[in-house]
């Protein structure tokens, strides 16, 4: 099956207002897959769908080939997807390696008495865990953040520790929301060619949400298009911009 | 001059023995964003198990092994009982299983183990002796001296192990701490048997020094302002309140008690603690804005 995540008729409302009407579409396996649309067009829930906050009213999801159950966040993270937050979910009073540390915790296989005493799995995965973060953060430039408590970082410093706390276990599938939210242009730029990078250099799939339609149509292989909702448009950048709906429901408003 | 400095002195020590207390309620509220009523009644029945162990002839030790494993059993059954079925809910709804809680951990205690008051002998002389002109009591020291050692040790757990981060990822934002796949339910494990445990501790210290009884289960109380002064996030700011309030109360006692004709002791700490609401809401060493999600 070439699509690691297939959604079909998925429908979620809050108290009868309807936050996404049975939506259906397909993320292939080591693509970039942009969702965009108008504020409040779904987008923000649709993730927290994926990721297991919300649970869809109707409709089935499938991720690697299983269906979803009753998923929760913790769960979904076990299962491989990744995520990061439209405010920034960091922990604050965290340095950024701890951070990054912490984002390991799903491969940790150590009990808490190994832990505290050092023995046992804890000294291997010490070792390992290290090693890891310390590439993540290498590779996304963090080097000179590393010790640094996280809410002393500028914005767009704390946005690229909030990707590596997601990168660093290695998702399968991960979910980006406005990773490039309060950016100047330039940062933007930057951000954007690290999401490519990252995307490159370990095969993983994305799903990011994004305003930003210029660095979308650069930047994704693949987008969705939600208004109220509903799915508008689906498909290549180039096709997605010319279609007359897209152009109606969101390229063409003001907002 | 060396009155005051007595006084002082004892009130620091008595604060250290609050601010133990304190510790149990700081490490359950970063954890769980609630403010634990049962954790005086978890003094009560770790302190009472225990004497009740030593009084049947077995060594100080094993009692102390087989009291902590049983704090630990009711970590597990509290998260499993408790926590998970009202897990998303609102802190006051929380507080309030907590409020049920006490009177539950209370009443199955006295339930099984009788209303007496037993003496506890730790092995701790509390005569004072002569320290440079100043009367301090050996009982006060050595306590003094567990009580930093737990805290060196909380410490050394919290900011050095990977558990440790993931407790401190959990009290720093929930969501995002499950949604990188930290598991809430085995941290709240840990951290109500970590609270078992310094529970069973403030127990055996307060249990030796006023006999091990219900009242014990009050200190629950006395903890409110310390933990208001030191914040209600923050272990070393549980200790530093601790201080505060036993100092203060101390000192109040001698020098206001008799101009108000009566025991300052048992509302100072409260006025106090009223003080600190007015001027510094969150405490000396708490987040202005705690929140649960």
């Amino acid at each position: 099956m070439a699509s690691l995540l297939e959604l079909s008729d998925v429908s979620l409302s809050f108290r009868g207002v309807t936050a996404l009407n049975a939506l259906s579409f397909a993320v292939a396996r080591g693509e970039i897959c942009a969702l965009i649309g108008p504020n409040g067009a779904g987008k923000s829930s649709l993730l927290n769908v994926i990721n297991g906050v919300y649970r869809a009213d109707a409709g089935d999801i499938v991720f690697d080939g299983r269906r979803f159950e009753a998923i929760r966040p913790g769960k979904a993270a076990r299962l491989g997807i990744g995520r990061t937050f439209q405010h920034n979910a960091l922990f604050r009073r965290l340095t950024v390696r701890e951070n990054v540390l912490a984002g390991l915790s799903r491969h940790g296989g150590a009990s808490f008495i190994e832990n505290v005493f050092r023995f046992g799995r804890d000294r291997q995965e010490r070792r390992d865990f290290s090693a890891r973060a310390d590439r993540v953060i290498a590779f996304l430039g963090l080097d000179a953040a590393r010790d640094r408590i996280v809410s002393t970082l500028s914005y767009g410093i704390q946005k690229r520790v909030d990707l590596a706390r997601a990168l660093v276990s290695e998702p399968k599938l991960l979910l980006l929301d406005e990773p490039m939210a309060g950016m100047n242009q330039d940062e933007k730029t930057e951000m954007s060619r690290i999401i490519a990078e990252v995307n490159r250099a370990f095969g993983t799939t994305i799903v990011l949400i994004e305003h930003d339609v210029g660095i979308v149509l650069g930047l994704a292989h693949h987008i969705v298009v939600l208004d109220y909702g509903r799915k508008v448009a689906d498909g290549a950048p180039d096709a997605v911009r010319n279609d007359p709906d897209v152009i109606a429901a969101y390229l063409g408003t003001v907002h | 001059m060396a009155f005051f400095l007595e006084t002082l002195i004892a009130g620091l020590f008595a604060g250290l023995m609050y601010g133990l207390v304190a510790i149990g309620f700081v490490l359950i509220y970063k954890a769980s964003g609630v403010f634990n009523f049962a954790q005086g009644a978890m003094v009560f029945l770790a302190a009472l198990v225990f004497v009740t162990l030593v009084e049947r002839g077995v060594h100080f030790w094993v009692a102390f092994a087989a009291t902590s494993a049983l704090m630990v059993l009711v970590a597990i059954a509290i998260e499993a009982l408790v926590l998970r079925p009202l897990r998303n809910r609102d802190p006051l709804t929380l507080f309030m299983a907590t409020l049920g809680l006490s009177f539950v951990i209370d009443g199955a205690t006295q339930f099984f183990l009788g209303t007496d008051v037993h003496m506890l002998d730790i092995g701790i002389e509390d005569i004072a002796q002569d320290y440079g002109g100043l009367f301090i009591s050996q009982f006060d020291i050595i306590a003094s001296l567990i009580v930093v050692a737990l805290v060196a040790v909380l410490a050394l757990v919290f900011s050095k192990t990977r558990m440790g981060i993931s407790l401190r990822a959990v009290a720093d934002d929930t969501l995002a701490a499950q949604s990188i796949g930290i598991r809430l339910p085995v941290i709240w494990r840990i951290v109500w048997s970590v609270a078992g445990i310094v529970a069973l501790v403030a127990g055996l210290l307060w249990g030796a020094r006023q006999g091990v009884q219900y009242s014990l289960s009050l200190v629950t109380l006395k903890a409110l302002p310390v933990l208001i002064i030191g914040g209600f996030s923050s272990i070393p700011g549980a200790i530093v309140g601790g201080l505060i309030v036993g100092a203060s109360e101390a000192l109040a006692d001698i020098y206001l008690g008799p101009l108000v004709n009566g025991s300052v002791s048992t509302w100072f700490a409260y006025i106090l603690a009223v003080a600190f609401l007015l001027v510094r809401p969150a405490g000396l060493f708490g987040d202005r804005d705690i929140e649960r999600v």
